[in-house]
């Protein structure tokens, strides 16, 4: 899609669809929902219609704490695209919730790999985004 | 008893084209270019081709990424092929899922003389597209994309820099040790005639010095895009005593995909989907690690040497930094030489299919100034690097 020149690009946003709706409905309600497998157990990031571990077909929606351990982060120097022009340098971590389940997301600060987190939700016009915050230097 | 089919097939032509930036060449015209060579060097004519496989297919062209390349059937089109087989797909064991089907329709008896390609134009796209790569801006996003692109996790180097920072931070990899693989390409290209940076040589200080692109990957960690297109001619072995060259068997392929094929759901992110492949191969030969004389390993970005290495066995989990150290063992003289033709950081993003090529040029002993002091007689060539990994075991002279 052409942007126009009269104002920067907003960034991309996520398009729900059947899988994704129900995670993304509750983030608008700053609510973290996974999906928890009715056989195995285990929770899943992102949403699929059938369990990644066991292949079982059911699950039931679990609200998470969506605290954490940082895995890994990165810091991006480079944007690749305009909308983000603005933003750099910035943190993106891949985060393990605590009882299952792994995500990517911004931080506003650069967390050490292990650090714990909590989320924080940023509200956009026609989304609202999970960060994570460090709970170690907040 | 196992049955190794791919034993069936060897390499019995090589094809490169021009290969540089912004050429402004068509796809369909580098691709016909390589093509041509590649059957020209293994003694036969476009009518003895009866099978034509490429990677990724779609023929998207130059306008929309140039990452495509032309399918197999404008390609039998463009050259009059009378074909009994021909593929392409993006699914499967990365670039190298086209030395696959054409093992397997070699092995079926479906073709005897396969023609595998693959064609990049990214380096003119790239230019024409301007300074922005991707245009994503007020886009929506479904799939597994709108999970990452929103938080300006927009390329591979995003998906792939938590990995080099995990590296660094668990196992004490260095940015010293990580930067040899960028300064002993960087070294091999210069005897490389085709290699973008050759007559540009790099020290480590250079390469301390680049401008991050996301931390902990600078930007001689990331490989370079180019125009160019690769071909190769995969036979049946029972045309070997007609090949004017020394064949180069396919020895072992490793194509499984076990555990969650993603950038970032993997069970175990010290490691990656390219640990089901590695384990597959060895599974299919009774070749080992230490029978390897050259390593060709995708390196799209740099640290995807270090998970290939560490899944491939040739050093355990989190050793590949003291592996690196140094760059003696990856070197020419080395005891494993690695991306003997510059690789994509130094040779050109050739897309797994330079590594393929320079494989068996070096195991011929065909690779003149570059030749390795040693002559090679077992090389493995990986390509990928997340969700979609591959590869394979080659030899001098069949078994
Ligand atoms: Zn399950």
């Amino acid at each position: 899609m052409t942007t126009t020149a009269a104002r920067p690009a907003a960034p991309p946003r996520p398009l729900p669809d059947e899988d994704s709706r129900e995670y993304w409905a509750a983030l608008r309600e700053h609510r973290i929902t996974l999906q928890a497998c009715t056989s195995c157990n285990r929770r899943r990031f992102p949403a699929t219609p059938s369990c990644p571990y066991c292949a079982h077909p059911e699950w039931s929606e679990e609200e998470a704490a969506g605290t954490g351990t940082v895995y890994s982060y990165i810091v991006v120097h480079r944007a690749f695209d305009a909308a983000f022009a603005a933003d750099v340098p910035y943190t993106v971590a891949t985060v393990d919730l605590d009882g299952g389940g792994r995500m990517v997301a911004r931080m506003d600060t650069t967390p050490a790999i292990g650090a714990r987190v909590a989320p924080d939700f940023v509200d956009h016009p026609e989304w609202t985004e999970l960060r994570f915050r460090d709970q170690e230097t907040a | 008893m196992t049955t190794i089919g791919e034993r069936s097939s060897y390499v019995s032509g090589l094809g490169q084209s021009a290969v540089g930036r912004n050429l402004g060449r068509t796809e369909m015209s580098l691709t016909v270019e390589a093509i041509t060579n590649a059957i020209a060097d293994a003694g036969l004519r476009p009518s003895d081709i009866d099978g034509l496989v490429t990677y990724p297919a779609g023929g998207n062209g130059t306008a929309k990424g140039g990452f495509g390349g032309p399918s197999a059937n404008a390609v039998q089109d463009a050259m009059g092929l009378r074909l009994d087989y021909y593929s392409g797909s993006s699914d499967g064991a990365a670039q190298l899922q086209a030395l696959v089907t054409a093992c397997m329709a070699v092995a079926t008896g479906l073709a005897r003389h396969v023609v595998i390609y693959r064609t990049v134009t990214e380096s003119t796209a790239q230019t024409a597209s301007g300074r922005r790569g991707l245009s994503l801006g007020d886009t929506e996003l479904d799939g597994e994309m709108q999970y990452r692109l929103p938080y300006g996790a927009l390329s591979a180097t995003t998906w792939l820099a938590p990995l080099a920072q995990y590296h660094m931070d668990r196992f004490g990899l260095t940015r010293e040790q990580l930067g040899q693989i960028a300064v002993v390409s960087r070294a091999n290209a210069q005897l490389t005639p085709y290699a973008l940076m050759r007559g540009r040589p790099m020290t480590m200080d250079d390469y301390l010095a680049a401008r991050m692109i996301s931390t902990p990957l600078s930007l001689f960690d990331c490989d370079i895009p180019c125009d160019a297109s690769t071909a190769l001619v995969i036979s049946h072995v029972d045309t070997a005593a007609d090949c004017p060259h020394v064949p180069v068997q396919i020895n072992a392929l490793g194509t499984a995909s076990w555990g969650r094929p993603s950038w970032d759901q993997y069970e175990d992110l010290a490691s990656f989907p390219g640990r089901g492949p590695a384990e597959h191969m060895w599974q299919r030969t009774d070749l080992t690690k230490d029978d390897v004389d050259s390593a060709h390993i995708y390196d799209g970005f740099s640290i995807i040497v270090n998970l290939w290495l560490e899944a491939l066995g040739f050093c355990g989990t989190g050793e590949s930094g003291a592996f690196l150290e140094g760059g003696k063992r990856i070197s020419r003289d080395g005891e494993l030489p690695m991306n003997t033709n510059g690789g994509q950081l130094s040779g050109g993003r050739l897309h797994g299919f330079g590594h393929l090529h320079e494989a068996a040029l070096q195991l011929r002993g065909e690779a003149g100034e570059r030749q390795l002091p040693r002559q090679p007689e077992v090389s493995v060539v990986t390509n990928g690097a997340g969700s979609t990994v591959g590869c394979a075991l080659l030899t001098r002279g069949l078994a």
